[in-house]
């Protein structure tokens, strides 16, 4: 029995992570513009398009490299691409819009489409057959007192976690997350102090796509089967976590997402399978109604 | 404004159509060319395009003294059962084809057949194995065995095979087809070994991904096999999953699996497994043979059993439409001919083996079982009659 619930737990923490890391995306780019971005799961998506075309790339090309130097490469590279990505969306739908001064509605109309245009992309590009990740790293299942387990499983709580902590640190310790945490503030006093308003927000999209990167190639890799609509629902969830634990906020991002995996996780271990999203989302909606801004989220009064 | 015009002028077109083209018969495929199982559909199309391609160049399909041209409309359901309405819809009152071929799982071809049998047009299904397709639905017809049949093949072959006393189920609760598949597999199972011989019945969603509370829960039960009425794309998914939480006895899986994607997407992690089916590929021999050659010198790829079973469900519409001795031109009176000689078909040979059909419109075939070997092949195992 308490190796069983050790398992549900594991798996929890691993699931988790996914909604923690994509959560962050949303948590970040609302924090600093009060924009919820609906492309992120999208995003997502196309992390873990680029991590497939990366990962192919180099072990067609440069055959023989192990396959520990290919996801070494892989990693880093598809963060820096799919951060290219999300600026670019910021760019060209988000930015002009701002210019204009549109109404937030807008822009987030412009997000939903947004993440439309990637999806239906990929699938006018690609088609829609499913594409399997590369096995990079050979998976070790170790069982230890009745709990399996293998190394990626490991890797991916472990990346969550280095995640929340350098992202913590980025936004509370530093110079630029000073600045982001200004902007959410007060986004019409903030450039009247010299701050460069548009670095700021692209650094913040950065961040958030990059994780949604990484978050791509970890998800890729623990479930390898790739498709053009694989970011939409786990997006939705993601962003769920994020208002559960209070959107605007790092730690709410990583307590929201880990709190709806394991929530996810321990109803169907403990209830039937058929009642998961019933019971899981009941829970959730509990939580709002007793604590509407989020887990960590402030009451704020929105100026109109 | 301008539009409008634009929108009006496309529409004329569009019903403009069906006149210029006179001797052509229309048939309409619903089948899943994007979604969660596009393979499926390109297997269907392929495989009635060659089809297509055979008797056009011979010159047409010979309907009492006339020939006429085949016309085959390839319409996208995205694997969605709303859009297999709409599409059945479309083929029926916009495109008047003849009789639909499709769709080919049960998700889809339950409410699509629906559909079909309200507007009196005859449809096929090739692969969909629910018994609510053609129940009560004169107009629905299929090529494929019922699932109150393969259930018990997959129970006697799974406990001859593995000796199991125990079995553990997940299925995907929001399609039809594995739901309908794990029911009847759970109720023949408990039939022949007791109750609570099902140590585990697990659901899951269409769009999941991480399966693992399942997958703990049913290793946890500790059952002799699992049995897996998936497509396969969460095939690929679940048996890596359950391997990874140290799971390493057999699966057994049903004729879903059965896509030529399934090795890629899942690789060493099926072999080994087993799986009811329709028709092996491998050792076929006659006309079977035959079609699976030309099919791999055509499209580059041994043909699965949605590609055999289109081909099948087909030809069956060909040979009523040849039955009925003459086309009218009157669409209505048509359909209903075609209908009727469809209903009249006593026994067909096709390349999935031979079948006879019974009053609702299903045939009454052989299952065979696979193994899927270290090559990736579906290797024959045992063929099940009725």
């Amino acid at each position: 029995m308490l190796s069983t619930i050790v398992q549900n737990l594991l798996n929890a923490l691993q699931w988790g992570s996914f909604y923690a890391l994509i959560a962050l995306g949303y948590s970040l780019v609302y924090g600093v513009l009060l924009l919820i971005n609906f492309a992120h799961g999208d995003v997502f998506m196309v992390g873990a398009y680029i991590g497939f075309f990366v990962a192919t790339f180099l072990l067609t090309q440069a055959a023989g490299l192990p396959g520990w130097v290919v996801l070494a490469v892989t990693i880093p590279a598809t963060m820096a691409l799919t951060a290219v990505v999300g600026v670019t969306l910021e760019r060209v739908a988000y930015r002009p819009l701002r210019r204009k001064g549109a109404n937030r509605l807008y822009v987030v109309i412009t997000a939903l489409m947004a993440g439309l245009i990637l999806e239906h992309g990929n699938l006018a590009l690609l088609g829609a057959s499913r594409k399997k990740f590369p096995e990079l790293i050979n998976e070790v299942v170790y069982t230890v007192g009745g709990v399996s387990f293998t190394n990626l499983k490991i890797a991916v709580i472990l990346a969550a976690l280095v995640v929340f902590v350098l992202l913590h640190f980025i936004v509370t310790r530093t110079k630029i997350g000073m600045a982001m945490r200004a902007i959410s503030y007060d986004k019409f006093a903030v450039p009247l102090m010299g701050i460069p308003i548009d670095t700021v927000i692209v650094f913040t999209f950065i961040l958030g796509s990059s994780m949604a990167g990484l978050a791509g190639v970890l998800f890729a890799m623990s479930y390898p089967v790739l498709e053009p609509y694989m970011g939409a629902l786990i997006g939705w969830k993601a962003f769920i976590a994020a208002v559960v634990g209070g959107i605007g906020d790092i730690r709410g991002a990583f307590v929201g997402g880990f709190l709806l995996g394991a929530v996810e996780i321990l109803v169907v271990a403990f209830f039937p399978s058929t009642f998961r999203d019933l019971i899981a989302f009941t829970v959730l909606l509990v939580i709002l109604s007793l604590k509407p801004t989020g887990l960590f989220g402030v009451a704020k009064t929105t100026k109109i | 404004m301008r539009r409008s015009w634009i929108l009006a002028g496309t529409l004329g077109l569009a019903l403009a159509a069906p006149a210029w083209a006179a001797d052509t018969i229309k048939i309409g495929f619903n089948i899943p060319m994007t979604g969660d199982i596009p393979k499926v559909g390109e297997s269907s199309k392929y495989a009635a395009e060659m089809l297509r391609e055979d008797v056009n160049s011979k010159g047409g399909l010979k309907v009492g003294d006339k020939t006429y041209k085949l016309e085959f409309i390839y319409e996208d359901n995205e694997s969605k059962a709303e859009s297999a309405v709409t599409t059945a819809l479309k083929l029926i009152e916009q495109d008047e084809v003849l009789a639909i071929v499709g769709p080919n799982s049960s998700k889809q071809a339950v409410p699509a057949g629906q559909v079909c049998d309200d507007n009196e047009t005859p449809m096929i299904s090739p692969w969909s194995t629910n018994p609510d397709t053609t129940k009560d639905r004169p107009w629905v017809f299929r090529a494929a065995f019922l699932d109150p049949f393969q259930g018990p093949v997959a129970v006697d072959f799974a406990t001859k095979t593995f000796q199991a006393k125990t079995a553990a189920v997940i299925y995907d609760l929001s399609n039809d087809y594995s739901k309908g598949l794990a029911e009847i597999f759970k109720a023949d199972f408990e039939k022949k070994h007791g109750a609570g011989s099902v140590v585990a019945f697990e659901s899951h969603g269409t769009k999941d991904q991480d399966f693992s509370a399942q997958l703990t829960k049913i290793i946890a039960a500790k059952p002799d096999f699992i049995f897996v009425p998936d497509n396969y794309n969460q095939v690929a998914l679940i048996v890596k999953q359950a391997h990874n939480l140290g799971w390493t006895g057999p699966f057994m899986g049903s004729d879903a699996w059965g896509s030529a994607e399934l090795m890629e997407l899942c690789g060493d992690d099926c072999k080994g497994h087993y799986f009811s089916t329709h028709y092996a590929a491998a050792g076929a021999t006659g006309a079977t043979k035959e079609f699976i050659e030309r099919y791999q010198a055509k499209y580059g790829y041994t043909p699965d059993d949605v590609a055999a079973l289109t081909w099948d469900a087909t030809r069956i519409v060909l040979q009523a439409i040849q039955d009925t001795g003459g086309l009218t031109g009157d669409l209505d009176k048509d359909r209903k001919a075609v209908r009727d000689a469809m209903a009249g078909i006593k026994e067909f040979d096709g390349i999935t083996g031979k079948m006879r059909f019974d009053e609702q419109g299903d045939p009454i075939k052989c299952a065979v079982v696979v193994k899927i070997n270290d090559q990736g092949e579906f290797v024959f195992t045992e063929s099940v009659c009725p």
